[in-house]
C-alpha cells in the first residue's frame, strides 16, 4: 500500500481518540447529525414504537442469517448472505437509534438491542426460525425482502423524513436481496426432483408465517402519512411471490396462519420459542458485562 | 477568509482515500456531500453507500485526523442519508481509477421514480459488463455479492480471469 493508503488505517491505530469496535465501546450513533426532530402533528410515541417494529425486522433476521456463516455450500453464498446480513444489520441500527430519538427517553441503539426483554421486541415471527436448510434460508428470504421492499418502496415518500430516508436507502438494498433470493428459489425449484422437494417442503414449513405480514396495526393506525398499511401490500407481495413460484414450478403452499396467542402476535410482543434462544445469543455480552466500557 | 479556509478544508477532505477502495477518493466514490464552515468550525457532510457501510465509521475519523493534520481545530463529521447515495455519483475520474486496478465501474444505475421494484428473475444482464482488464464485453456474472456490500463478482471468457463489480445502484 501507498503511504496515502495506509493512513487510512493508520489513524485508527493512533490513540487519539474514542475508536472501539464492539458493544461497550462507543460506537457512533449512525444518525449523527441527522435532524431528528419529530414532523408537527406526527405521534412521536407511535412513531418509535413503529421504527422499533420494522428495526426489530432487520436485527433478528440479521442475526438468524449471521448464523449461517460458515454454513453455507459455496464461499459465493457466504459473501452473499453475509452482505445481506450487513445491510440488515444497517438498516436496524439507523431504525432503532430513530425509535430512541422519537421516543426521546435517552434510550440508543445498543440499549434497545440488548437490553429489552422478549416482550418488548415487536418484529414478525417470520423472521425467528432456525432455518432447517439452504431452501428454508432462500424461501424466507425471498418472502421477507419482497414483503420489505413493497413496504419500503411506500415508506420512501413518509412524512417522516428520517423514516423515509432510511427506506429509500433500502429500497435499493432489497432489490438485490429479493433477485438473489428468488433466482435461487427458482434453481431449486426447477432443478433436480430432490432440489424441488426440499424447496417445496421449505415453502410449506414458512407459510403459516405470512399472513402475519399483512394484518392491520394500531400502531400504523395512529401514524397516517408516516407508516404504510400492512393490508395494502398483500396484492403486491402475492404478485411477486406467485411469479417466481411459477418459473421455479412450485405450488403457493394451503397453509392455515400460525395461531395468534390471545389475539396477539410478534407485533405485539408475543413471539414463537426460537425467540428466546436468539435473545440468549445476542444478549448475554452485553448483559453480562453491562454498562462495560473497554 | 473564511473561504479560502473551507476551499482547503474541502481540498483535503476531498482528498481522503476509502478505505475499502483506497485507489479513489471520497470525492470520486460522491460520498463527500458537502465541505461547509459554521464560524471557525468546519462541517463535512458524508453519506453511507449502504446502509450497514462499515467503513463509515473510518472515514470519518480519517477525515477529522487529516483535517486537523492541516491545521483545523474544530472539525465535525455529519451523515446525511438522503437522497440515497448512487453509483451514479462515481465521478469519471473515479470510473478510470477503479478500471486501473482491475475493478469494473458500474453500469446506469436503476432507476425507479415510484411503485413497485421489477423482479429480475435470472442472472442475465441488461448490458455487458466489459472487462476491466481486456475490454471484452463476454462476461458473466459469478456471483450477485462481492467481498464488501458494494460489488459483485464476474468472470470474463475471453481472458478468463476473474474481476469484480462495482454494483449500479
Amino acid at each position: 500500500m501507498t503511504d496515502d493508503e495506509f493512513a487510512a488505517y493508520q489513524s485508527l491505530a493512533e490513540d487519539v481518540e474514542d475508536h472501539r469496535w464492539a458493544f461497550g465501546t462507543g460506537f457512533t450513533d449512525p444518525l449523527e447529525g441527522v435532524d431528528a426532530s419529530v414532523p408537527d402533528g406526527v405521534d412521536a410515541a407511535a412513531l418509535a414504537t413503529y421504527c422499533l417494529m420494522l428495526g426489530d425486522d432487520a436485527l433478528i433476521y440479521s442475526h438468524r442469517l449471521q448464523q449461517w456463516m460458515t454454513r453455507l455450500p459455496e464461499l459465493e453464498e457466504e459473501t452473499a448472505v453475509a452482505n445481506i446480513a450487513l445491510d440488515l444489520l444497517g438498516q436496524a441500527r439507523m431504525l432503532l437509534a430513530r425509535a430512541g430519538l422519537a421516543e426521546g427517553a435517552g434510550r440508543q441503539e445498543d440499549r434497545l438491542a440488548f437490553f429489552r426483554e422478549e416482550n418488548e421486541f415487536r418484529n414478525v415471527r417470520l423472521v425467528e426460525a432456525l432455518d432447517a436448510d439452504f431452501a428454508e434460508l432462500t424461501g424466507r428470504l425471498l418472502v421477507f425482502s419482497a414483503w420489505r421492499l413493497a413496504l419500503f418502496a411506500r415508506l420512501a415518500t413518509s412524512r417522516d423524513p428520517v423514516l423515509a430516508a432510511i427506506a429509500a436507502k433500502g429500497v435499493n438494498e432489497l432489490s438485490y436481496h429479493r433477485d438473489y433470493a428468488a433466482q435461487w428459489v427458482i434453481r431449486l425449484g426447477d432443478g433436480t426432483r430432490l432440489s424441488h422437494d426440499k424447496m417445496q417442503a421449505a415453502l410449506g414449513a414458512i407459510w403459516p408465517l405470512v399472513d402475519e405480514l399483512f394484518r392491520a396495526d394500531d400502531v400504523v393506525a395512529a401514524l397516517p402519512g408516516v407508516a404504510a398499511d400492512p393490508r395494502d401490500l398483500r396484492a403486491e407481495v402475492a404478485g411477486v411471490l406467485d411469479t417466481v413460484l411459477a418459473a421455479a414450478t412450485l405450488d403457493r403452499p394451503q397453509a392455515a396462519p400460525m395461531a395468534q396467542v390471545a389475539g396477539k402476535s410478534g407485533r405485539d410482543g408475543v413471539h414463537t420459542e426460537a425467540f428466546g434462544y436468539i435473545l440468549a445469543e445476542l444478549q448475554s455480552l452485553a448483559r453480562a458485562h453491562p454498562d462495560a466500557t473497554w | 477568509m473564511v473561504t479560502a479556509a473551507v476551499q482547503t478544508a474541502r481540498q483535503v477532505a476531498a482528498a481522503v482515500p476509502d478505505p475499502e477502495l483506497p485507489m479513489v477518493t471520497l470525492a470520486d466514490l460522491g460520498i463527500l456531500r458537502a465541505v461547509a464552515a459554521e464560524g471557525e468550525r468546519i462541517v463535512v457532510t458524508i453519506t453511507p453507500t449502504y446502509s450497514g457501510c462499515p467503513a463509515l465509521r473510518e472515514i470519518a475519523h480519517d477525515l477529522r485526523h487529516r483535517l486537523t493534520q492541516a491545521g483545523f481545530t474544530d472539525v465535525i463529521v455529519r451523515t446525511e442519508l438522503a437522497p440515497a447515495w448512487s453509483s451514479d455519483w462515481i465521478t469519471a475520474e473515479g470510473r478510470g481509477k477503479l478500471r486501473a486496478a482491475g475493478i469494473a465501474p458500474p453500469g446506469p444505475a436503476r432507476r425507479q421514480p415510484s411503485g413497485p421494484v421489477p423482479l429480475t428473475l435470472t442472472a442475465t444482464r441488461r448490458e455487458p459488463v466489459p472487462c476491466p482488464r481486456c475490454g471484452s464485453a463476454d462476461t458473466t456474472q459469478t456471483a450477485a455479492f462481492s467481498a464488501t456490500a458494494c460489488k459483485a463478482l464476474f468472470r470474463c471468457e475471453a481472458c478468463r480471469e476473474p474481476f469484480e463489480y462495482v454494483k449500479d445502484i
